[in-house]
């Protein structure tokens, strides 16, 4: 493992010289470590790149970390990471991505993530995202991310771009079962000429199922944002999106959330608040002693937290 | 000290708002600033803390002139401002508005002990978001206890009564009447309120952008009642 890979490591997955738990590190397209536990097995897959990683049912307070680093200019790393969780599990896994460019290539590195996860299970799944290195060439971060969630099952993910990621196109799909939860919190934050797209499309298949989609995002500079979601009540079910954007300059943000209730009861609900900092916000920090600038930073820094 | 100077505002429309303001707020007092609505002691608090550059006239705060002087540098200077709107911010807790408001990490204990003064129990809130999810009255407290957290010498107060109800209003007065008592620094409350009235060492009255009357309590409290410039809720509710 080369020097930046433990630097992006400590940024994107709290590494701090050992994982505590099972895990994968990937570099440049390379495993570089791997362990499994007891109860977390993970294997090479057998017909793309990428993961099989299977989870015992019941098991119970342990973690996962599969990060995945690009350290240097004209890679383009394709991965495919399946998860078996099985039931009644209680989980953490820890993905996250750094890509670091050292040229005028393109630096990539797209993951694709497929989550299958049993009746009963409970999953915590926790995503960062950044882009590093000062080189001209651009860094690009392409998460796929795949749920399909049985009876009862829930994930609740927690996705991050942290900056320094020139263009993103985040796609996330959900297919719930009866009783399933999904909640997603996606935090973004894009600056200079950086372009990022979400997109979110779950179906509310299950008797009972519900989705919280709640992203918040910052644009600054030049930089533009885009966001679709499309939530789909196809039993009696619950979804609600949310979607907060603060600009910064010249930044850009175009959001389109979609509710399709295709059920009498359905109940669908999306917010949506685009705007600057509210001029209230910054004079009330600012009468606590803060300048302009450090209470811009801030709310910021909150809002994205 | 606190000292205005003939201190004129308008609106656009050429409206006199404040026509010529001076008065002075003495060290370690609780002043209350009453009057009529549209009368002017909103504009008068937000010309103190900076939020508001008057058409002209001075601001001396302890003798220093901080007329021109932004909003910031008065905070710096001790001025502490509670809105009668409190802001509500996504994403920062009550935790992380009182850390900017004391300008240092506070421990948990004066975390409890400050939402203790204002009468929050500490557990249900201090890792709570300031947002829209808090009453009016919750977030009142919070505002008043971000001007706390700040502890400096001037600490103003606008219309804490205003958004919440009857009953959290018995327990708001509780509060500025413990905070007189332990407080070291002045407090200036604008308010209509009776009970708030009752608890002030000065009272100064604000009515068509002037003042109308200043002096003790003691001197100005019989003239407001007899002309009933303030609102007794309790008394008027056991009328009816």
């Amino acid at each position: 493992m080369n020097d930046i890979t433990r630097q992006l490591l400590e940024i994107i997955s709290d590494f701090d010289g050992e994982f505590k738990g099972a895990y994968n590190i990937r570099e440049d397209g390379q495993c570089a470590a791997r362990e499994s536990s007891e109860n977390i097995k993970i294997e090479s897959k057998q017909d793309a790149p990428g993961l099989v990683i299977k989870i015992k049912p019941g098991t119970k307070g342990e973690k996962v970390f599969i990060p995945a680093c690009v350290t240097k200019s004209g890679i383009d790393d394709l991965v495919y990471n399946d998860f078996y969780v099985g039931e009644g599990a209680d989980v953490t896994i820890v993905a996250g991505c750094g890509v670091h460019n050292t040229g005028e290539e393109e630096a990539r590195h797209n993951g694709i993530h497929r989550f299958f996860i049993e009746k009963d299970a409970n999953v915590v799944y926790e995503e960062k995202h950044i882009g590093t290195g000062e080189a001209s060439g651009p860094r690009k971060i392409d998460p796929v991310t795949d749920v399909e969630l049985g009876e009862n099952a829930k994930l609740t993910m927690d996705t991050v771009q942290l900056g320094g990621v020139d263009n993103t196109t985040r796609v996330t799909r959900g297919v719930l079962g009866d009783g399933a939860r999904l909640i997603i919190k996606e935090r973004l934050m894009t600056n200079g000429k950086e372009q990022a797209k979400t997109d979110f499309y779950v179906e509310l298949k299950g008797e009972n199922s519900g989705v919280d989609l709640m992203s918040r995002s910052v644009a600054r500079d030049e930089s533009y944002q885009e966001y679709h979601s499309v939530i789909k009540g196809m039993n009696v079910c619950t979804g609600h999106s949310e979607c907060d954007a603060i600009l910064v300059g010249n930044g850009k943000v175009s959001a389109s959330p979609q509710l399709d209730a295709e059920h009498p009861d359905a109940a669908l609900i999306h917010e949506a608040a685009i705007g600057k900092i509210a001029g209230e916000q910054l004079l009330k920090l600012r009468t606590l002693g803060l300048t302009e600038e450090e209470a811009e930073q801030k709310i910021i820094s909150g809002f994205l937290k | 000290m606190l000292r205005l100077e003939n201190i004129s505002w308008k609106l656009e429309d050429g409206r006199g708002i404040l026509n010529d303001v001076s008065l002075e707020i003495p060290d370690s007092k609780l002043v209350v600033i009453t009057g009529p609505n549209g009368g002017g002691k909103t504009t008068l608090a937000k010309t103190v803390a900076g939020l508001i550059t008057p058409e002209s006239g001075k601001i001396f705060f302890d003798g220093e002139d901080l007329t021109g002087r932004d909003i910031t540098q008065r905070a710096k200077k001790g001025i502490s401002s509670a809105f009668q709107q409190p802001v509500r911010f996504k994403g920062l807790t009550v935790k992380d508005l009182l850390t900017l408001a004391a300008g240092r990490e506070l421990k948990r204990l004066e975390l409890c002990e400050l939402l203790g003064k204002v009468g929050l129990c500490k557990n249900d809130y201090i890792d709570r978001e300031v947002n829209a999810s808090l009453s009016g009255g919750e977030i009142k407290r919070i505002e008043i206890a971000t001007v706390l957290a700040r502890n400096t010498k001037l600490s103003i107060f606008d219309e804490p009564e205003a958004g919440i109800d009857l009953w959290s209003f018995a327990g708001l007065v509780d509060v500025f009447k413990e905070v007189k008592k332990k407080y070291k620094g002045t407090l200036m409350i604008i308010s209509h309120q009776e009970r708030i009235l009752q608890i002030a060492d000065e009272i100064i009255v604000i009515s068509g952008g002037k003042v109308e009357a200043a002096g003790t309590a003691e001197e100005i409290m019989p003239k407001l009642v007899s002309g009933s410039r303030t609102l007794r809720p309790c008394e008027r509710s056991a009328a009816e």
